[in-house]
Order: C-alpha cells, then structure tokens, then sequence
C-alpha cells in the first residue's frame, strides 16, 4: 500500500523528505510507523494529527533520531541525516515536548544557553541572544532571567520551552504536543503568540498533536495520520475540511467542518462592523442621540484613549437618573485582538451581554465590532470559495490524467 | 533587595497564568546551625564534670587519660572517614554504571540486594567478623565497614539517577548534549540530594560499626568501651559509648551542612 505524501509545486522548496521510513519496535507485530514517505516544505508548520497510538511522536522523533529508524531515509536541507552523527543535527533542529523538560537546576537563562554553548557562541553573544528570546516570548529579560523553572507558571514554562528550541536559530524545530498539558485558556493564547511569532521566524516546524481543531489552527499544510503513521490525506487545513479523501477523515474531522473552518479566518481579515460610541465624559442625551442615528439597540462608551469601557443602551440612561455614562449599562465583555480567529470571536460573542465581540488592538484601542452576520457570511464564503478550489483541482487531475495517457499510448 | 523582589511576585500572581508555585528554600537560620554544636560541647561538658566527681581508680585513671581518649577517638575518625571515601569511590561509579540502559532488565534484581544492607545493622558486624578470619587490623576493619555501607550508598545513588525526570534527559538529548554531558550536567546534579543523604547515612552507620572495630585490633573509642566492659568500670563503659554518640551526631550533622551546601538551587 502506497504511503505517500508529496506537495505540489506551489509549495516552497523542500525542506525535510522522509523516504520510506520504516520503524518496527521489538516485539510489536505491526510497524509503528510503515513505510512513509512526507515531503515538508520550507517555512511551513505541517501538522502530524491522529488517534493515540497512530505513530505520530514516533515519525517525529526519528527525524532529529531520538528513535532510529528501522529503515528508510531522512533528509533535511538536501542532505542525508539518516546516519549523521545524532548530536550534531540535533543541535540544529530545535526541540520542544509536551513536558517541555526544563532543566531544574539551571536558571532560564542557563535553561536557553545550552545549545548556543554547545554550538561554541561567545559569552557575548549568548547573553545577547537570552535576552532577544526572552523578550520574543513576552518575558522580561530583567525579571525572568535568573528565576529557575520552578519558579514559572506552565505558561511561562512552556514559553521558555519555546525560546530555549529557537536558541540555536535552528532551520527546523519538531514539537510534540507542546500545548497539550496547558488549560485551555492559555493555550489559546500561547497558540496565537506562537503564530504570531512563527510569522516573524519563518521556521520550517513538524508540529504533533491528536487535537483536530489545534491541527486546523495552527497548520499551514495537515497530514492525517492512520495507524502505522499511514497518511489518511496531507492538505491545507482548508482543502481536507472541504474534501475529505476518506471516511476516516471525515470521522477525524467529527460533525462542525464548517464551525472548524471558523479557524481559518482571523478577525483582521474581515470587514469590521460599525457600531454607535460615545466618549466617557457626554451625558445620556449624547448616547440616545447616537443610538437615534443608527439601528442598534446600544452604545458603546470609550475613555480617553478610546479604549472601550461601558455598554449603555437607552433604558440604561433613563434608569441611569443622570449619572456618568461610565457608572450606568454594563461592563464590555467579549473583548479579541484583530489576531484572533472567527472562532475565538464567535465563542466570545455568544456569551456576550448583546452578542457580539468587541474588536481592540494590542494597546486597546476600538477597532470595531463582529456580530454573529459576521460569522454567518464567512461561513458561507469559505464554503463558496473551497468549494470552487476542489472543482478546479478535480479539472486539473482530469487534465493530467488525460495528459499522461495521450503519452503512454 | 529582598523586599523588591518579593514586590515583583506579589504584583504578576495578580494574573492567574502568572501565578508562581511557592519557593522552597531551607531558611534554616545561623542559630539553628549553632544549636547541635552547642548542645554536644554541653554533652561533652557534663560527661567530664561527671567523670571528675568521681573518685577514679587506677584502671579508671589509665582508661581516661586525655591522651588515651584523643587516640581512641582519633582512630575513631580515621576509620569512618577512610572507610566512607573508598566507599563513595565505589559505589557512585557503580551506581551510575548499573542505571545504564542496557542493565534495565535486572535493575529491579540489583536493587533489591542493594536494599538487604539498609535493614540489618548486624551485617555490619558479621562483615567485621567475617574479614576477620583472613586478616585483622585497621585495613581489615576499613574491607568490613566498606563491604556494609556501599551498599545504601549504591541504592541511593541508583534510586536518585532513576528519579530524574525522563522528559529533563530527553529534552538533554535533544538538544543534542552528549550522553557523557547529559550524565555529568543533569543526571548527576539531580541526583546530587539523594546520593548525598547516602552518604550521610554510610557516615553515620560506619561511626557506629567502627565501633566494633576493636574486636579485630583497629582501635577506635570501642577500645574504651571494651576497656570498661571487661573491667567492670560504669564510668568508662559510659564515657566511650557518650563519645561515640557525640561523635555519631557531629558527623550527622556536618553532613547535613555538606548536603545543604551542595544540593543544586533551584530544587
Ligand atoms: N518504545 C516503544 N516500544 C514499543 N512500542 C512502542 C514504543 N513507542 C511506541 N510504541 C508503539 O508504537 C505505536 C506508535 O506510538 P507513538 O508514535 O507514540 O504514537 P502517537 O504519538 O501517535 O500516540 C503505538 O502502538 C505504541 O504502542
Ligand atoms: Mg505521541
């Protein structure tokens, strides 16, 4: 059976290939990871999704050799690592796990030195390189740098994880659920920082999970995995959530495709909706004329800054006796950053007070508001859209198929 | 300095994420140090006005000279520190030998013999006796104290390389450390607490066995007590086994101050 995944041209170069690999552990009657062949492209995070036990660590892990294959070839950069010496390419490959692995008895700093020293960097530019990596993951250098792990929260643990493997400006890094034993609500935060950072970096990253929503948001290109690391199908996130090559995805993906493919889109990436606001220091009469000249049904009141601060609706002001618009209505809840995806938002809005999700900045500031239209209309583009592209990739085929039978015959 | 740190902390566990798992440190103050060596110099102190409101004997007088003692006790402490030096030496190499992968199979076997030792103190003295029929003296004594107690130094050092977190090793092999500088960078310094309590625990029992090293002519402050057993003399029965004790305690606790110096921060 052919176990193969290859890209298209319109991928960049190739920057690791596995070729037919092979790995059978003692004693297990089925190869843990069967014949598989993966093409990884430059600067892409390509996701290793599947059920427990499918061999996805396993792949991984033979890539910087922690596992040697049984066999088969692995190559990264164009050069054949399968029999390089192990702590040599290693040093070039950044590593991260679940467990993250810190080591105790070494401060963050120390923790993050380990393979520029043993890449033999001068002291100089060691220490300058803690601090830029620190400041990278959003932790001071001042505060941070000589606390020892115990002393971090997981998030900040997993965060110096992060900066440890990028260290050594590896080309490559491999991370195997680094998200996985962290809650969900700093997950999600870590996530988008690592994407955020990843479009900085630009890293060509083999990225391990079993979360099918996590695979969705964070890859560039997803190779669902069978058992024996049997690719199921290797796509965008968009293509394999609109055409699924087989029941197993489909079943892998579970009910939602489209609410998943709310993943996709990020908030920056849509039109804004306008919405009635009022500075901090007008008086009722300004909201109610603000809410006369649109049609919704409340206000939102910003500081000084611009930075949202209260929701006033017009039974608000008339209960309110004439106190400050600041004093009256309700607090914003449901406050995402432009990076956030439709998801994030449409998780957030429905809870909301009046059901929508209020857009800011980094530093805070109103950028507008996504409502639940908003959602809808993306759904149904993405739909349109993906739709339209697996037509044209069925033509295609078509083509080639009819190309290279008019060649053979 | 203190005061700004501690400010620090306090503002970020204000955000859950950055909430900060407490610091474990042993703030054992300068006069809880000073509490043990005050309390043996008191011990020590009334052992002597004791023995000097006595009126001694000549037999009592020739076994409690202050240059018999000063042998005694300085063989004493010859015996333990030579006996507990060969067997840090072996044991520790050993140990780190015996965790290798390729013994994981019979690590459970191995661990268990190494266990025998830690509950039986009488193997001490059938070690003793058992050296005995070949040879005596000082270096007999030192083969018989060395064969007892590596044996907890072998099983602490085994159980505190095993404890160190596998994800800590992998994320050393990982990054491409080598095997030798995973060993000699995490393994041992992780292991460092547990390895030394079994030190502390070989010093200890060699100080108690030694003891019994005047059975086979090594000397030691057994000399003294033996002295007073087989002359009859309370007094000197007693001050050999006070001294021992005295002994046994410093030495617990100036490896108590060993172990608080070497564990690795941030533990
Ligand atoms: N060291 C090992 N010895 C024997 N079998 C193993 C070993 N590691 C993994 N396996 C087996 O190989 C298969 C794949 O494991 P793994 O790569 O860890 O899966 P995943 O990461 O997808 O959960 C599983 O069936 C597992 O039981
Ligand atoms: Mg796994």
């Amino acid at each position: 059976m052919t176990n193969f995944g290859t890209v298209d041209g319109t991928a960049g170069r190739i920057m690791i290939r596995l070729e037919n690999l092979r790995k059978e552990y003692p004693k297990e009657p089925k190869p843990a990871v069967d014949d598989l062949t993966l093409e990884i492209p430059e600067g892409e995070i390509v996701i290793l999704v599947g059920p427990s036990g499918c061999g996805k660590t396993t792949t991984m892990k033979m890539i910087n050799r922690i596992i040697e294959p049984t066999s088969g070839r692995i190559v990264v950069d164009d050069k054949d690592v399968t029999h390089e010496d192990p702590d040599q390419l290693r040093r070039r490959i950044g590593y991260v796990i679940q467990q993250i692995g810190l080591f105790p008895h070494q401060t963050i700093a120390e923790n993050i030195a380990t393979v520029p020293k043993l890449l033999g960097w001068d002291a100089k530019r060691i220490d300058a390189r803690i601090d830029e990596l620190l400041e990278t993951v959003s932790m001071s250098p001042a505060t941070y740098r000589n606390r020892y792990p115990k002393q971090l929260s997981g998030g900040q643990r997993q965060r110096v994880g992060v900066a440890r493997a990028l260290s050594g400006d590896p080309a490559v890094m491999l991370m195997d659920e680094p998200f996985g034993a962290i809650d969900p609500i700093t997950r999600d935060r870590l996530q988008n920082e690592f994407l955020r950072l990843q479009a900085e970096v630009r890293k060509t990253i083999v990225f391990v999970t079993h979360d099918i929503d996590e695979a969705i948001k964070m890859g560039d290109r997803i190779a669902i995995l069978e058992e024996g690391s049997r690719i199921a199908q290797y796509d965008t996130p968009e293509q394999i959530l609109t055409a699924p090559a087989s029941d197993f995805v489909a079943d892998f993906i579970g009910a939602g495709a489209s609410l998943k493919r709310l993943n996709l889109s990020r908030v920056r990436d849509i039109q804004l909706t306008e919405w009635p606001t009022v500075a901090r220091n007008a008086d009722g009469a300004a909201v109610l004329d603000a809410l006369r000249a649109s049609d919704k049904g409340c206000a939102l009141v910003l500081d000084e800054q611009r930075r949202p601060c209260r929701w006033v609706s017009a039974a608000d002001v008339q209960r309110g006796d004439g106190r400050a618009i600041d004093e009256i209505g309700l607090p914003p809840d449901a406050v995402v950053e432009p990076q956030a995806t439709l998801n994030d938002a449409l998780n957030e809005l429905i809870t909301a007070n009046y059901s929508v999700a209020i857009v800011v900045d980094a530093a805070g500031v109103y950028q507008g508001i996504v409502d639940i239209d908003h959602i809808n209309e993306a759904i149904r583009g993405m739909r349109t859209a993906a739709r339209a592209k697996a037509r044209a990739g069925l033509v295609e085929d078509r083509d080639e198929d009819l190309l290279t039978k008019g060649t053979t015959t | 300095m203190t005061t700004s740190t501690e400010q620090s902390l306090g503002a970020e566990a204000t955000a859950p994420e950055m909430g900060m798992a407490p610091i474990r440190r042993e703030h054992r103050t300068v006069a809880s140090y000073l509490l043990m060596p005050v309390f043996l110099a008191l011990v020590c102190l009334g052992l002597y006005l004791y023995v000097q409101s006595k009126e001694l004997d000549t037999i009592e007088q020739r076994a409690l000279n202050a240059s018999r003692l000063g042998t005694a006790g300085w063989e004493h402490v010859q015996l333990t520190i030579v006996s507990t030096i060969f067997v840090i030496l072996i044991a520790i190499p050993l140990g780190v030998f015996l965790t290798r992968p390729f013994t994981r199979r019979f690590r459970g076997v191995l661990l268990t013999v190494a266990n025998i030792g830690q509950a039986l103190p009488t193997i001490g003295v059938l070690a003793l006796f058992a050296v005995a029929f070949v040879f005596i003296g000082f270096k007999a004594a030192i083969v018989g104290l060395v064969a007892y107690t590596v044996l907890p130094v072998l099983r602490n050092t085994m159980v505190g390389l095993q404890q160190v977190d596998e994800n800590v090793l992998e994320a050393g092999r990982g990054m491409g450390i080598s095997k030798m500088g995973v060993l000699t960078r995490i393994e041992l310094p992780l292991a460092v607490p547990i390895i030394l309590a079994g030190v502390r625990t070989a010093l200890v029992i060699n100080v108690g066995t030694a003891a019994l090293a005047t059975y086979i002519n090594a000397g030691g402050l057994g000399d003294i007590i033996v002295a007073g057993l087989s002359t009859n003399r309370l007094t000197v029965q007693i001050t050999g086994a006070v001294l021992t004790a005295v002994l046994a305690l410093l030495v617990d606790y100036l490896a108590g101050i060993a172990e608080d110096v070497l564990r690795p921060k941030g533990l």
